[in-house]
């Protein structure tokens, strides 16, 4: 067979890297922590990511830069996310780079702690807004191309702060727990086109996030040590993978045994 | 957008309507959506591909009136003009 050389070369490279399906990963607030650590890990399973940040670009750029270093494909993409109108630019512009987004991390969220009676309005919507708003308007704005392609897999990070009481958290736990019921509810919707939705709850992971809870809460935990973002992420990588495509509305506690 | 020809709207519908799994001899203006296992969701994409070719809408309330592939097409039909 007369091949063009450069078409079998690409082929090859194809067969041994790139997951069985065209389209890219989109994983929001990834410049840093576990959605840092998730860009990376699905970037190291074949797909090409889109590196979704709101503030940090420094960050965002070196996870690109270290994803291209190992020899995946990886682009920053600047958007709020509590922002209703950022889910197009940033669906449009990984559709333009990498193809159809066929996975989806929503993972950008904040926290603004304090007991109920400290907790102003602006700190009760700025969490809801990023931690659960964002994550129905991305997913809404996700489901189409994926049905359309009888493949997706979506995933959320939650926080086991939305299946237990974690005083101080009242806001992070509502949009935690709010996650984790849509989550269980879209996977019912769209299970019959072969998209999967799940979540993942991390305990306590050691990130810029939880820096001030870390050491006063690993003696609580049964492995008696943080979670690493990698932790997170490998679970991540499997719930993306072809082979979970049985696994969905499943929340897949990574906390060292703390809720068990 | 120029009005579509009702034969262009059914080619579109019936088309829209077999990827989503029916035989398409089943597929006339008299069969229910019911009988045809098109369900609620298949519904969704169907007027999303509806809205990307005609420019028509189908909202959540005005797709539960359509019974028929015919109800849709003269629901189409309706609003494209």
């Amino acid at each position: 067979m007369a091949a063009d050389p450069d078409e079998s070369a690409d082929a090859a490279t194809a067969d041994e890297e790139a997951p069985a399906r065209e389209g890219a990963a989109l994983i929001t607030g990834a410049s840093r922590g576990i959605g840092a650590a998730i860009a990376t890990r699905l970037a190291a399973d074949g797909w090409p990511v889109g590196v979704n940040f709101r503030s940090d670009s420094e960050g965002a750029e070196q996870v690109v830069a270290s994803i291209e270093e190992a020899g995946g494909r990886a682009i920053a993409l600047q958007g709020d996310v509590a922002d209703p109108e950022a889910a197009e630019p940033l669906f449009s512009a990984l559709e333009e780079a990498f193809g159809p987004v066929m996975v989806l991390v929503n993972n950008a969220g904040v926290r603004a702690d304090g007991l109920v009676p400290q907790i102003q309005d602006e700190q009760w919507d700025q969490v809801i807004d990023t931690n659960l708003s964002a994550v129905f308007r991305i997913t809404r704005r996700a489901l189409n191309p994926m049905m359309r392609a009888r493949f997706g897999r979506i995933v959320n990070i939650a926080s086991i702060v939305g299946l237990q009481a974690n005083p101080g958290q009242a806001n992070y736990a509502a949009s935690k727990a709010g996650v984790i019921g849509m989550t269980k509810t879209v996977a019912a919707e769209v299970a019959r086109r072969g998209v999967t939705v799940n979540a993942v709850a991390p305990g306590l992971v050691e990130t810029e996030l939880t820096e001030d809870m870390a050491a006063e809460m690993v003696k609580s935990v049964p492995a008696r040590r943080a979670g690493t973002p990698e932790d997170v992420a490998a679970c991540v990588g499997f719930l993306a993978s072809e082979e979970a495509g049985y696994v969905t509305g499943a929340t897949l506690t990574v906390d060292g045994g703390l809720s068990a | 957008m120029a009005a579509p020809t009702q034969e262009a709207v059914e080619e579109k519908v019936i088309d829209a309507i077999a990827n989503l799994g029916p035989d398409r001899s089943e597929i006339t203006r008299d069969a229910s959506f019911e009988s045809l296992d098109v369900d609620s969701l298949d519904l969704v994409e169907m007027t999303q591909v509806v809205d990307e070719e005609f420019g028509v809408q189908i909202k959540g309330e005005d797709a539960q009136q359509l019974k028929t592939v015919g109800d849709a097409i003269d629901f189409i039909m309706a609003r494209a003009e």
